[in-house]
């Protein structure tokens, strides 16, 4: 046993040979780095399904009346996209790839608190997509869109139930891995790394993980109770038995407004750490990114009602959701300024993970800004339910979380693979997917205001030329994905190798880690002495 | 020179942190079971009559009686722990095999519970119950749901008393490992606290 242990010290978790041989040794690990790639593959997988759903959408949007499909495809096309990229990818989403890979390595701990438990939320994570995906084998595509709106989840003659039910179990999975990044952080960290110099990462994922511990159970009541009211017929839900359908909106939200602090937090999180590396300077305002992370997590429950200002609310509680939603967006546009100074007067290194970090705070704020106009009251009645709403959540989710993700993936490769990818393609990548995300989503706030509404597969003659221009946009997107991740995925096993542990010059711990990282990740357990980000 | 015995990191093992992690999962039932008791205060606010009505429904009996045994229960599986602390392995069995009887007991007259109910003809989507009109419908669709709900994790907690069983008597949990007795133990005395809110909240307050 101990000739196992001498032998393996050096090798890197990618060749390690366990118990188990090829694939069994990548589903059966409980190495975090091991599981965060198997996250990363199952994301590669189902991002790309649900964005060929979206571009299908896009293009019957291309001229009104019936261009690819009819109503029904499209209810279908915008239900399966929503669960896919909501409950599939974005919410897991950076925590659990790069939480999982990173967190341990950033803390200076060998693995996470509990491994089995790590690798059984990705076996979860699987069962719930499978159980999702049935649906489309029984009883027909589900039809709600994502939000499962009570009472049509109950009265659609489509089998929703897969849906419904597999949603449930994701969020399983989310609040296992919640758990145990607590756990992580407060029983793990390498001697002297204090709360306050842990790195900003770890620092929102811990914020995450305490939305996704307390926020999740929510929905997975909610669901299941509509799984009952279809099934048994419970009433309470269904008006025409008493129950109330406005009140199924309300718990639905109290889990999915802090939802979409869990898919942006993490991703505020690896821009706070990328921007320091590539300006060659400290993070300005350390803590102010730290409390406002925790602040937002906070006042993020208290804004659901902001989703329902039109579906029937007292006038008082309007003025407090109204109220309560301009004020978590103070902590956002804390960040936003922390970062850009930051980057003043820094000696900027430009790489590709910079580009994506600069673009997220570009179409975060674009996305962040118009949510204001949403969170007041006479706006929001004015462009409730328009492709306004699209627009913005899209510029938030995708341009938030899906920015930020492939900064982090640019930023972390070389030690994920010990490879590194060809910058140029990475940056040409960055330029087209970028301009074609502006030109997808800007006309959609246009058209949102001229009032057309979201969920249809027709419009009126008049909303024409921003389709156009959105549905082009849509193609160049597309084609930039596609150049991201060949490239990446051709990189991975082709790519330059990189052994040197610290490319970028970061001064996180897990780049005084090998590359890539070795099994226990160190040789010697590290010790912190300064704050992270200290460069001189 | 640490183990390594699968392909895994390194086996390490940190009992505070595993308690932790349960009373973090703890929250989680807990904001599962409080949105419940959220949809009750809502439906009990708009419905006062029906609510009470319903109530009186309820055998105060066969509540009662499980109230009772599910408080000594948590007594037992506390005192098990205890025993298991002071290396009585003996003791904490027949305490841990007293509590998973009362568990099962307890499922039992749920069962009869229940069944008397559905004799009656009061389940969900019964004629009978739509015939009663919307607030007993809510009332007993809410009980059915929640008490079921209840049971369970009454059923799971069953399983796991099973499986630490079997680890006592394998010795797996012993003197100086005790954490999974203790969190299961957790676990139990939430189970209990539950009920202890939904007993008043339906048979109770008229």
């Amino acid at each position: 046993m101990s000739e196992t242990n001498t032998t393996n010290q050096h090798v890197s978790f990618l060749k390690y040979q366990g118990k188990y041989k090829g694939l069994l040794g990548w589903i059966l690990s409980t190495d975090h780095k091991r599981v965060g790639l198997l996250y990363l593959y199952t994301m590669l997988v189902f991002f790309s399904t649900a964005a060929i759903l979206g571009l299908l959408m896009k293009l019957e949007l291309i001229a009104p009346g019936m261009t690819i499909m009819g109503p029904q495809t499209y209810n279908a096309m915008f239900t399966v996209h929503g669960i896919i990229m909501i409950f599939i990818i974005v919410v897991p989403g950076l925590p659990a790839v790069f939480g999982n890979f990173f967190l341990p390595l950033m803390i200076g701990a060998k693995d996470v608190a509990f491994p089995r438990l790590n690798l059984l939320s990705w076996w979860v994570y699987v069962i719930g997509i499978l159980t999702v995906l049935s649906s489309q084998f029984i009883g027909g595509w589900p039809d709600t869109g994502w939000t499962f709106y009570a009472p049509y989840s109950f009265r659609t003659p489509v089998n929703i139930l897969p849906a419904l039910f597999g949603a449930f179990i994701l969020g399983f999975s989310s609040i296992l891995t919640g758990i145990n990044f607590i756990v992580t952080m407060h029983r793990m960290r390498c001697p002297g790394m204090t709360w306050f110099k842990m790195p900003l990462f770890p620092w929102t994922l811990y914020a995450t993980a305490w939305i996704q511990v307390l926020a999740t159970p929510v929905i997975g009541i909610t669901l299941l109770l509509t799984v009952m009211e279809r099934v048994m017929g419970v009433g309470i839900f269904n008006p025409a038995m008493g129950g109330d359908p406005i009140l199924y909106q309300h718990l639905f939200w109290i889990y999915s407004h802090p939802a979409v602090y869990i898919m942006i937090l993490p991703g505020m999180g690896v821009i706070s750490e990328i921007l320091p590396v590539f300006s060659r300077k400290r993070i300005y305002g350390y803590k102010a990114i730290v409390l406002s992370s925790l602040a937002i997590a906070f006042v993020g429950y208290f804004v659901w009602g902001h989703h329902m200002f039109t579906s029937g609310m007292s006038g008082r509680a309007l003025y407090a959701f109204s109220f309560l939603t301009f004020l978590v967006a103070i902590p956002s546009a804390i960040k936003v300024f922390n970062w850009v100074s930051t980057m003043y007067k820094g000696s900027l290194n430009l790489q590709t993970p910079f580009y994506w970090a600069v673009s997220f705070i570009f179409v975060f704020m674009i996305g962040g800004l118009t949510g204001l106009v949403l969170g007041s009251l006479a706006t929001n009645v004015h462009v409730h339910d328009t492709h306004f709403v699209v627009a913005h959540f899209h510029f938030i989710v995708f341009g938030g979380t899906g920015f930020s993700f492939m900064a982090a993936l640019h930023y972390w490769f070389p030690k994920m693979f010990g490879r590194m990818y060809d910058r140029t393609w990475a940056n040409t990548g960055w330029v087209i997917f970028f301009s074609g995300f502006l030109t997808l989503y800007l006309p959609m706030f246009y058209l949102g205001i001229l009032g057309m509404p979201r969920r249809y597969y027709d419009y009126l003659p008049e909303f024409h030329g921003g389709n156009i221009i959105s549905s082009l946009g849509a193609i160049a997107m597309i084609a930039g994905i596609l150049i991201v991740f060949v490239n990446l995925i051709r990189s991975s096993r082709h790519g330059e190798k990189v052994t040197e542990k610290n490319p970028w010059g970061g001064r996180t711990l897990e780049w005084q880690t090998d590359t890539p990282p070795t099994l226990e990740n160190w040789e010697t357990e590290p010790t912190v002495t300064e704050q992270p980000y200290e460069y001189k | 020179m640490e183990k390594i015995t699968e392909h895994t990191a390194h086996v390490h093992r940190d009992d505070e942190g595993d308690k932790l992690g349960m009373w973090l999962f703890i929250f989680t039932e807990l904001l599962l079971f409080g949105m419940l008791f959220l949809i009750y205060a809502v439906y009990r606010y708009k419905n006062p009559v029906a609510f009470q009505l319903g109530g009186e429904e309820l055998d105060v009996f066969l509540g009662t009686l499980n109230t009772v045994i599910l408080l000594i229960s948590s007594a037992t599986v506390a005192m098990s722990i205890t025993a298991m602390q002071k290396g009585e392995k003996t003791k904490a069995l027949i305490l841990l095999g007293t509590t998973l009887f009362i568990a099962v007991v307890f499922l039992i007259n749920k069962w009869f519970e229940w069944g008397a109910k559905i004799d009656y003809g009061l389940y969900p989507n019964s004629e009978n119950l739509l015939e009663l009109g919307h607030g007993t419908t809510l009332f007993f669709g809410l009980y059915y749901v929640m008490s079921g709900i209840h049971a369970l994790h009454i059923l799971i907690g069953i399983g796991l008393f099973v499986f630490v069983y079997r680890q006592i008597m394998v010795n797996k949990i012993n003197k100086t490992d005790y954490v999974w007795l203790e969190n299961v133990g957790l676990y139990w005395h939430l189970v209990d606290l539950i009920w202890i809110f939904l007993f008043p909240l339906f048979y109770l307050i008229h």
